[in-house]
């Protein structure tokens, strides 16, 4: 059956690629549809005032603001996870950012393309202050708080098999079960993926007292996607994105970019905001795209710090998500 | 000598007022005495712990300051819902037409206290209900003039009663139509109203929301991308037609034959005896079954969350997601609850006000 309705799938989508793409389309209808989550915090989230905020929303804003010009125009629309991928895969949604982990299954066969990874989350530990460690590899003989019946399980005994170490963990049904005994004292540390640590890390008592370790130990890649096909829209994207990323790199944020733009000599930047050549026809934008989107919500780690940064509630620690050059794994791609 | 009865004796104190009433409520047998002393217990311990939370140690701030509920406090943080109230009721519908929906709100409750209270004939009542979506739907939808609001944007209980009572609106006459229908004599109508009333009451609504908003995009061709909400109403309709259509079936069937052939033998068509003899009458029947309908509708929406739509429920939820007021989640499940019965509470008791009238 799950076949039948993606050969369908793929049907429906082989008739829309004879028509425009969806660039022109945006362009055309003046806004841009974007997928979000119905309340992830961090990453989309409706605020006190109904305005959607978040890491996902303000990249989705900056798209909006490099093909559109205004990163207001923006039309948001809340996904269940079951919905996100055929609702980019049918059209509805001209680009889905919702944490979503690019896999191989999702990406060969459920007609979507993952532009960039823009988070690397994973599981990770969160231990009180108080027991003085600063490292995952330190935890030996430790018991550990985990929820039932999720990756999370398993991946924390493959974790202590790989590193030779002895360790307890105790199981709980829920989430919120689990962080209660965690907050009760009954475990050294509380397991689960590191961007739901920094919120539950939230509800505690006195949630300073508690860190979150370093390690992650398994893969969640959280990439925006677009409908399957359409490579000039999944470019304009991915490049957008690399242009955040590129743009930390070499210092332009939100506050100098306009200045940057008219006084540095390095031919990296000049590039990157159009002052020599023109890198915004190579995806069929103009020359000022990346100022644009960097004027509207700055550089990548300006996003980051945010929404995720240590003036957030939720603070979590850039690790893999720092920069190449901070011994991260965010890379982006050159722009020439 | 007149004789003159001697006054009545007092009853004996026991049996009368305070006393009385409790003995006779409360401690009539050994087992109920028990029964009383356990539930006295149980509130002693529940009821004090509970109005400290929720009244004595509550932050009852209108606005969020920095203390407003700090994490020592152990009291609800109502503060929480009153900084969120709007987008619990409205969801994100942008701020400068609030007074929209407002309006539409305000239009509502009063056609609704006409109807509680009779102010208007039924039948101009019933007109009214009729038209009515049509102009509120503009209003909050935008067209003719006023600015179009998506309807990605709309949110929050004012999601939940329009998907409620636009369903409630809809499904009736349809439900109607359908009972009929599986009652006519013509074997195509009639195997028709069977299929479709029986084909929708076998799923549960959960999948009859995944089908509209899931599945269909993938049959529909590129550009017929009706709306989301639009697909979920229809799916809500449909769904609650084929209940009400059982609903009414059941009052037809309480109709004796007997006043069916009386009216055709006074010479009346076949449509005019359905109208004006039978309708009215099995209609009466199941209004009581028909508002349980209504208030089982309303609860159903909430599980449009499934499929994207932050109604009332959905928006309590993502408000509770909020990473500045992480930890509330039990204020906001207790308000979404208080909400949810006094809107159903208030349907039952309209219902049973009906029934005790007896009347339309």
């Amino acid at each position: 059956m799950k076949k039948l309705f993606i050969v369908i799938a793929l049907l429906v989508m082989t008739v829309s690629i004879s028509m425009a793409g969806i660039l022109e389309d945006v362009q055309k209808k003046g806004i841009l549809t974007c997928g979000v989550s119905e309340g992830v915090p961090g990453f989309s989230i409706p605020d006190s005032n109904g305005h959607w905020v978040g890491f996902d929303v303000d990249l989705e804003r900056a798209v909006a603001a490099a093909v559109l010009g205004d990163p207001q125009k923006i039309n948001f629309v809340p996904l269940a996870s079951k919905q996100k991928i055929i609702a980019a895969s049918s059209g509805q949604v001209d680009l889905v950012s919702r944490t979503t982990t690019w896999t191989m299954k999702r990406d060969a066969k459920q007609g979507v393309d993952f532009t960039k990874i823009v988070f690397y989350d994973g599981q990770g530990f969160m231990v009180p202050k108080a027991l003085g460690v600063d490292s995952a590899k330190k935890i030996d003989g430790a018991t550990i708080c985990v929820t039932a019946g999720t990756t999370s399980e398993l991946n924390l005994a493959d974790f202590a098999r790989a590193n030779d170490m002895k360790i307890e963990a105790l199981v709980f049904d829920g989430k919120k079960e689990a962080i209660s005994a965690y907050s009760a004292g009954r475990c050294d540390a509380f397991t689960t993926d590191v961007s739901q640590l920094a919120s539950l890390r939230t509800t505690l008592a006195n949630p300073k007292d508690h860190v979150i370790l370093p390690e992650v130990i398994s893969k969640e890649p959280l990439a925006p996607f677009v409908r399957h096909g359409d490579n000039q829209w999944k470019d304009t994207v991915t490049w957008i994105i690399n242009g955040l990323i590129e743009a930390e790199e070499n210092g332009i944020t939100a506050a100098n970019v306009h200045e940057m733009k008219k006084n540095s000599k390095n031919p990296v930047i000049q590039r990157m905001l159009g002052t020599s050549g023109d890198t915004g026809s190579y995806i069929n934008l103009d020359k000022d795209w990346l100022v644009r989107a960097i004027s509207a919500v700055g550089n990548y780690g300006e996003i980051y710090d945010r929404h995720f940064g240590p003036t957030t509630k939720l603070n979590i620690p850039r690790g893999n998500n720092n920069l190449w050059t901070q011994g991260g794994l965010i890379y982006a791609l050159p722009i020439r | 000598m007149i004789y003159k009865p001697l006054p009545d004796l007092p009853p004996p104190l026991e049996s009368v007022g305070l006393i009385g009433w409790i003995k006779e409520n409360l401690f009539s047998s050994k087992l109920n005495s028990l029964l009383t002393i356990i539930a006295t217990v149980f509130l002693w311990k529940a009821v004090p712990p509970l109005l400290s939370w929720a009244i004595f140690d509550a932050s009852w701030a209108l606005s969020s300051t920095e203390n407003a509920c700090s994490p020592e406090k152990h009291g609800a943080c109502w503060t929480f819902i009153f900084e969120k109230f709007r987008v619990l009721m409205f969801g994100l519908y942008p701020e400068q037409y609030l007074w929209r929906p407002i309006l539409t709100f305000v239009i509502f409750l009063t056609v609704c206290s006409l109807t509680i209270f009779r102010i208007l004939r039924t039948k101009l009542l019933i007109t009214l209900w009729f038209i009515l979506p049509l102009p509120l739907f503009l209003l909050i939808n935008g067209g003719m003039g006023l600015d179009i609001v998506e309807q990605s944007l709309w949110g929050g209980l004012m999601l939940s009663i329009e998907l409620a009572a636009i369903g409630i609106l809809m499904s009736i006459p349809l439900g109607i139509v359908l009972a009929l229908g599986r009652r006519s004599d013509l074997i195509v109508v009639k195997t028709l109203c069977i299929s479709a009333i029986e084909s929708i009451r076998g799923v549960p609504l959960i999948t009859i929301l995944f089908m509209a908003s899931v599945m269909l995009p993938i049959f529909l061709p590129e550009g017929m991308n009706f709306n989301n909400l639009l697909r979920v109403q229809i799916g809500i309709i449909l769904f609650s037609s084929a209940y009400i259509a059982e609903v009414v079936r059941g009052g037809l069937q309480a109709i004796p034959p007997g006043q069916i052939e009386a009216a055709s033998s006074l010479g009346l068509k076949r449509w005019k005896v359905t109208y004006l003899v039978v309708l009215p009458q099995a209609l009466h029947h199941v209004i009581p079954s028909l508002i349980g309908r209504c208030v089982a509708l309303f609860k159903d929406t909430s599980l449009v969350i499934i499929v994207g739509l932050l109604d009332f429920l959905g928006m309590i939820k993502a408000s509770a997601q909020d990473p500045e007021w992480l930890g509330n989640d039990t204020e906001a499940y207790v308000f979404c609850a208080l909400i949810y019965w006094i809107i159903c509470f208030s349907m039952s008791q309209y219902g049973k006000s009906i029934e005790r009238r007896n009347q339309w």
